[in-house]
């Protein structure tokens, strides 16, 4: 499954708006073992970032303590019309992107 | 409550009533029931079973209680509203004192609850069973106005039949939405069970529509049963948007029948919101309920944590394991009632082990179950060993054999309860 992203499709200039992100990930802790004792290797989203235009705006770094399909929701003033554009980066090279527009008035 | 205000709280009781007969009475007992559904009947009927000469009053406001368990099938046309109601005639004619009242006020120092007709009756003590409220505040939209637009169809009756005939006026190749909160709720296989039954109806009346799940959970009771069903009996028209993909509903807008997600709206032609729930009115008046919007209790004598001598039974209590179900609350009903003839007695109450189990039709001739023990734990009810599933992978013979169990289960119950 893609990245849910929820941003406002307009906004007037100068509003704070609610930005939310979910994505689906494992994020399998490193900690379990298996029936047999063998340890379930890490498997986590490790940072998220936002940019508004390309200006980063918000970056969260995440742990094994965050559950699985990790769900981010912040706030931002909106500025401009444009792009956001959303980033997760995680183990063994994993990463993923999404993007929203919004019309600012 | 100290021993003093205790023993004060007995003397201030008797000498309000005035009716040598009355203080008779009192001797033996006076147990007041609140709550004439599952758990308060069947509480109600074990206490004057076990002690004929205990004074036991039921305190419901409605004459006819509409059951929720079988109520989907009335949603789904399979089934009359008739047949899912019961009076308390019996419980009467056994010596219950049944008092179509609302209660208003409680008052535990007291030992006294107030009708809405201003009588007040004084209690040794006191059984709540007010099964749910819903928890307006957590879903912006919803209210009881707009419970008329977008049905909970959470508590039988009108709702049930509003809800019925919303799915009849819909056009062939419409959307019904159901909204499913999160844990803890009533009944929490029912939505499943209802999306089934929806998707029957449909598929027999109005096969190109659809059932949405927007789900404020990942995972559910019974889920693989469920899956594999939809998957055998209704193909594609169930889908289902669960918590991580977005299907917790954030707000309703009833003027447009909007239910908005957090990451979505949707506009059905037919709009059935469950909301959040929380324990009955009347527990949060008498002081029982915690932060939660639950009760939370002894699980021995179901005696409240936050109030003495008020016991807390059925879907308002914190049942730790035991899922909210009728079944849950009338084995609840019963052990309370159990423990309240000891304690009134001055003996040590038995550990109760309850048994619930709760039935799923998803199709006519189509059921599956799930039954489940349960014993006291430290301070909460846990499951212990001896529950059962439904196989996943199971010939059809059993499917119907327990959709018929099921129906026996009811005829039982509501024989047991109120007949």
């Amino acid at each position: 499954m893609a990245a849910l992203i929820n941003v406002p499709a307009k906004a007037r200039r100068g509003d704070a708006i609610e930005i939310r992100t979910l994505t689906s990930h494992i994020m399998e802790t490193g900690f379990r073992r298996t029936m047999d004792g063998a340890v379930v290797p890490r498997d986590i989203i490790t940072s998220f970032t936002c940019r508004y235009n390309g200006t980063e705006i918000f970056r969260a770094d995440l742990f094994p303590a965050i559950a699985a399909n990790p769900y981010l929701s912040f706030f931002t003033v909106a500025k401009e019309s444009g792009k956001f554009e959303f980033e997760w980066i995680g183990d063994n090279g994993y990463s993923s992107t999404a993007s929203a527009s919004i019309t600012v008035e | 409550m100290t021993r003093r205000t205790a023993v004060l709280g007995i003397t201030a009781a008797a000498t309000t009533l005035a009716r040598p007969s009355i203080l008779r009475a009192q001797s033996t007992g006076r147990v007041v029931v609140v709550g004439g559904g599952f758990g308060g009947a069947a509480c109600a009927r074990a206490l004057k079973r076990a002690q004929a000469d205990l004074q036991v009053i039921l305190i419901e406001p409605n004459a006819i209680f509409t059951s929720c368990p079988l109520s989907n099938e009335v949603i789904a046309g399979l089934r009359d509203i008739e047949a899912q109601q019961f009076s308390h005639d019996k419980l009467a004619s056994e010596g219950v004192t049944v008092i179509g009242q609302t209660v208003t006020t409680i008052a535990p120092e007291q030992r006294s609850v107030m009708t809405a007709d201003g009588v007040a009756l004084p209690y040794d003590r006191l059984v709540l069973s007010p099964g749910i409220d819903f928890h307006f505040e957590a879903l912006p939209g919803y209210d009881q106005a707009a419970s008329e637009k977008m049905p909970h169809a959470w508590k039988a009756g009108a709702q049930t039949l509003l809800l019925r005939r919303q799915l009849e006026a819909m056009d062939d190749g419409g959307t019904v939405a159901i909204a499913v909160p999160a844990n803890p709720s009533r009944c929490p296989p029912a939505p499943y069970e209802r999306a089934s039954l929806i998707a029957h109806y449909l598929k027999t009346k109005k096969p190109r529509s659809k059932v949405l799940i927007l789900d404020a959970k990942d995972n559910f009771s019974q889920q693989r049963l469920f899956e594999k069903a939809w998957k055998e009996l209704y193909g594609d028209m169930i889908e289902r948007i669960g918590l991580s993909q977005g299907g917790r509903v954030t707000s309703v807008d009833p003027a447009t029948r909007t239910i908005v997600t957090e990451f979505g709206n949707y506009t059905p032609d037919v709009a059935n919101v469950i909301p959040p729930q929380r324990a009955g009115h009347i527990a949060e008046i008498a002081g029982a309920a915690d932060t939660t919007g639950w009760c939370p209790i002894d699980p021995v004598t179901f005696e409240s944590t936050l109030v003495k001598k008020i016991h807390v039974i059925g879907d308002s209590c914190l049942g730790g394991g035991i899922p909210k179900s009728a079944s849950a609350a009338s084995a609840q009903g019963k052990a309370c009632a159990a423990a309240i003839v000891h304690l009134l007695a001055g003996r040590a109450p038995e550990t109760p082990r309850l048994t619930g189990v709760c039935y799923n039709t998803v199709a006519p001739g189509y059921g599956f179950s799930l039954s489940g023990n349960y014993q006291p734990k430290g301070d909460i009810f846990a499951e212990v060993e001896g529950g059962a599933t439904s196989p996943v992978d199971a010939p059809r013979e059993l499917r119907a054999r327990e959709a018929a169990e099921a129906e026996r289960w009811f005829q039982t119950i509501t024989a047991d309860t109120f007949g």
